[in-house]
């Protein structure tokens, strides 16, 4: 069959070879090349508006594991320039990695609050999204909560969420053992197994539409998710899910709201490092900051920038003043604990 | 008129200082092929020994013997239900006649085209609470809430071999088929002579005849279960490819990562050596030619009996194809806009591409070491062809990471080299260019490669190849001429198996490629913004599309051959 038209087989022979040797578009002037966790449909506006102002361009490169060990097997010829990504975790996974350099910008750190940072100044972050208790609005009276009610036997069989090795539950439960030390921490976790509606699966949005289909009471999630569904055009029934939902921010009371941040960090090897501080300024300045809360329905972190109307109709979140690097610091605990627990696989019938 | 033995054909006196003297070239082929394919895993076991060990009483006791527990259950699952469908299936087309047969022989292989991951984001909305499955059985019914009556959940074990089986069986349908048609009519039709009905000859005589394609089939449907990431992980299936990330990402532990990884990899090799060691003393060789234009009585059936057969050869390809095509159709549909973007034109083109290149390759590299295993029956040739293909059983992102750490090296070495010598900066060659993806895809699937072009040369016997050698060709002058053209169907069938997985491929292209390098998969994942597949949907209906083509031009060549 194929050897009966050999151009087309010689086509797509010299269109592999085309593909396979286009030269990576590395120290070009009026570059940075950004190596990113975030999907590029999220962080494209930013960078669009980033280019527009300095006119320099950008190269984005998404992936969705192993970006630090990425740069650190490229070693010296890394293009990678900036790094971007989601999770405590993972920015200090990057830095222990050895593939970040500490940079040190009066303008990035007046515009990023000490707390958000690395004291090094090997990561920066630049928004925050809090871990939050979805509850359904027909069936769940109270308007406050706390984390450690989660566990409490009243919720048996009513709570949903994704898996527990997640990163951001990971950082959720890290911050747990952070607060209550690891033996109650551990006592909870079994508490909210006890409690789960089944085995965790899906994402933070499948649980939304879980309680919308009265399989749980509460879910736990990331605050922006409820703004997207809300503002879901495309799958009207998604705006369904989220006002089925209310948002309880857990432990308003006393230590706060768990919060996880993104951020970015500079690559070791940087080729571009001068383009680098370029959008490192810009994307911790009021108009990205603003592009940040409006389009993703993330908290800013420059104080100044507004948080959206629709995150604030959800209600005032007061975070965790526990320190970013404490989290990090309980990640592998925090991992272990869920084996160890078994929470992953639901509750024991 | 047919003639298969067996037992080990033994080759003829004459032959054995030829053998002898051609020792060396097929070993080195084979050693070269085997180093390639296995860079990427002996990376990992290096990076596996060169653990502490802290992290392996926490495995041993909480995270390994719950993970391989339920590997082994959902292996176990996909086997029986891919076996039955698969060889069910095939089966039917071939055995009986009824209305849209030959539509249906041909439909049957379509859930190859559906990524397991895209399949099971697919079943967990079609069986969803809010999906159409339950409304109508509520709706029916009269239920009005979930605790009114009981469903099943997809999102278990056994919903997740359902789907992984959904879109697999076909691997074993078209090996069991291809058996069916061309290897057991011959024998088929002495067992009808001697008074045997259709299903007498098909326990006693052709099952175990095609026993070894089957056991073939299901090895690669099995390999392609313990790989899958994406599928487990979205229906919370807690396997040891699950183990390996949690490990990796969570618990920043490469090395504890790669040790289960490995764990993996010697629960596959013997898995291969067990079956390997099972049919070790069946071979069957049917001379071609004798069994060309001889229909298969097939058997007519009628009324209920039909439609019952369009019912059971409907229902796989509804699973495996029309619930993901209906899932992702509703989605595009929103989208049809982006039907239109450059972006996408592009990101066919690559795919198609690196498909076709990664095809070439897997192909080329399985036609060599086969070879040299034909004229080299050693266990030890045996054992390293099985070597080779491990590569299928691994995770794409840990494939993917083991030949990133060694052809990165490679290329920072070739670079000092060039700077220190020649004054100039190579930059990074191979894993700052398509090519690290194009390998990786090849030595990923070179199993799917291997698997067809053995069942073609297997059925090759080896008096073919011998005769040209006597009348004095070298061996690799005797493959050309004589083999090649013999194994051409066969040839075939690899490289749109591999063409097809390397389309759907994305964890391994994801971590390996370069900037602005985007396939078909690789687009349906950056548009699925923050865990919403339904913004790839119209890539997803690509890649679905893109892989019908191939897998179409698979069904046919083999139905107008042979009169299926």
């Amino acid at each position: 069959m194929l050897t009966k038209s050999p151009t087309l087989k010689a086509g797509f022979a010299a269109l592999a070879m085309t593909a396979a040797f286009v030269p990576a578009a590395a120290q070009a002037e009026g570059t940075v090349n950004i190596y990113s966790y975030r999907q590029p449909f999220l962080i494209e506006p930013l960078l669009d508006a980033f280019t527009e102002k300095t006119g320099i361009e950008t190269e984005v490169l998404f992936l969705d594991q192993g970006l630090e060990d990425r740069i650190a097997a490229e070693g010296e010829n890394s293009p990678a320039d900036v790094i971007l990504t989601v999770d405590i975790g993972r920015l200090v996974n990057v830095e222990e990695k050895g593939v970040t350099q500490s940079v040190d910008n009066e303008t990035i750190n007046a515009n990023i609050p000490a707390e958000f940072r690395d004291p090094e100044g090997n990561w920066f972050g630049l928004t925050t999204r809090g871990r939050v208790v979805y509850a359904s609005k027909e069936r769940v009276d109270q308007d406050t909560i706390t984390y450690e009610e989660l566990a409490d036997p009243k919720w048996k069989g009513k709570i949903c969420m994704r898996s527990g090795q997640h990163m951001y539950n990971i950082a959720l439960f890290a911050s747990m053992i952070a607060n209550l030390g690891e033996e109650k921490a551990e006592e909870w976790m079994k508490g909210l197994k006890a409690n789960l509606n089944g085995k965790p699966n899906g994402n933070d949005r499948a649980q939304a539409q879980a309680i919308y289909a009265g399989e749980c009471d509460l879910g736990i999630g990331n605050t922006y998710y409820v703004g997207k569904m809300m503002t879901n055009d495309k799958e009207p029934e998604q705006k369904e899910w989220a006002k089925a939902i209310k948002v309880l921010f857990p432990n308003t009371e006393d230590r706060g709201t768990h919060v996880n941040i993104s951020g970015m960090a500079m690559a070791q090897h940087a080729p571009n490092q001068e383009n680098a501080i370029a959008l490192m300024e810009y994307l911790s300045s009021a108009e990205a900051q603003a592009i940040y809360a409006e389009q993703n329905f993330e908290y800013p972190v420059l104080p100044s920038a507004e948080t959206a109307e629709l995150v604030k109709s959800f209600g005032d979140i007061k975070p965790d003043s526990l320190p970013l690097a404490e989290i990090a610091a309980h990640r592998k605990a925090a991992s272990e604990m869920v084996d160890r627990v078994g929470l992953d696989e639901g509750p024991e019938s | 008129m047919s003639s298969f033995s067996l037992n080990t054909p033994k080759l003829p006196a004459i032959d054995r200082r030829a053998r002898r003297q051609s020792h060396k070239w097929p070993i080195g082929i084979v050693a070269v092929v085997a180093a390639i394919v296995l860079l990427p895993v002996a990376t990992l076991v290096v990076t596996a020994l060169g653990s502490t060990g802290e992290d392996w009483p926490h495995l041993a006791r909480y995270v390994l013997p719950q993970s391989i527990v339920t590997t082994l259950e959902l292996l176990v699952l996909v086997a029986l239900g891919s076996g039955i469908i698969g060889v069910g299936c095939a089966w039917l087309v071939v055995a009986y006649e009824f209305p849209m047969r030959r539509v249906f022989a041909w439909a049957l292989v379509l859930p190859l085209a559906v990524p397991p991951y895209l399949a099971a984001y697919a079943f967990a909305e079609f069986f969803h609470y809010v999906g159409p499955v339950q409304s109508l059985v509520r709706d029916l019914f009269g239920f009005e809430r979930p605790s009114d009556y009981w469903f099943p959940d997809i999102r278990s074990t056994v919903g997740a071999a359902i789907v992984i089986t959904a879109v697999t069986f076909p691997y074993v349908y078209l090996t069991a088929r291809v058996v069916f048609l061309m290897q057991g009519r011959n024998i088929a039709d002495v067992a009808r002579t001697l008074g045997a009905g259709p299903a007498r000859v098909f326990w006693r005589v052709l099952l175990p005849v095609a026993r070894p394609a089957i056991v073939a089939g299901v090895a690669l449907v099995l390999m392609e279960t313990v790989n899958d990431f994406g599928a487990v992980q979205h229906l919370g299936v807690n396997t040891m490819t699950f183990a390996v990330y949690s490990t990796w990402l969570n618990r920043g532990s490469l090395e504890g990562a790669a040790q289960i990884a490995v764990i993996m990899l010697v629960l596959v090799l013997v898995l291969l050596t067990a079956e390997q060691m099972a049919r070790r003393k069946q071979r069957f060789h049917a001379p071609r030619g004798t069994q060309i234009n001889i229909r298969p009585p097939r058997k007519a059936l009628l009324g209920g009996r039909a439609l019952a057969a369009m019912g059971i050869a409907l229902l796989p390809i509804l699973a495996g194809f029309g619930v993901p095509l209906a899932i992702f159709g509703r989605y595009a549909l929103n989208r049809l806009n982006q039907f239109g973007e450059p972006a996408l034109a592009e990101a066919f083109l690559t795919s198609v591409a690196v498909a076709v290149a990664a095809a070439g390759l897997a192909v080329g590299a399985a036609l060599a070491i086969l070879y040299a295993a034909r004229l080299v029956r050693s266990p030890m040739m045996i054992f390293m062809v099985r070597l080779a293909t491990v590569g299928y059983a691994l995770p794409g992102t840990i494939l993917a990471l083991g030949l990133l750490l060694s052809l990165a090296r490679l290329d920072n070495a070739v670079d000092a080299f060039a700077r220190s010598y020649m004054g100039f900066s190579t930059g990074l060659l191979l894993t700052g260019s398509a090519a690290a993806v194009i390998l990786a895809c090849a030595i990923r699937f070179l199993a799917l490669a291997e698997g067809a072009v053995q069942a073609g040369l297997e059925k090759l016997p080896p008096n073919l190849d011998q005769a040209a050698r006597s009348l004095g060709r070298s061996a690799p002058a005797s493959a050309v001429s004589v083999l090649l053209p013999l194994l051409k169907p066969a040839i075939f069938t690899a490289a749109i198996l591999v063409f097809v997985d390397t389309v759907k491929e994305l964890s391994a292209t994801i971590l390996l490629r370069p900037f602005g390098f985007n396939t078909l998969a690789t687009y349906v994942y950056e548009n699925a913004s923050r865990g919403a597949v339904e913004e790839g949907a119209v890539a997803a209906l690509l890649i679905i599309v893109t892989s019908i083509l191939p897998v179409a031009l698979l069904s046919g060549p083999l139905m107008r051959d042979s009169g299926a």
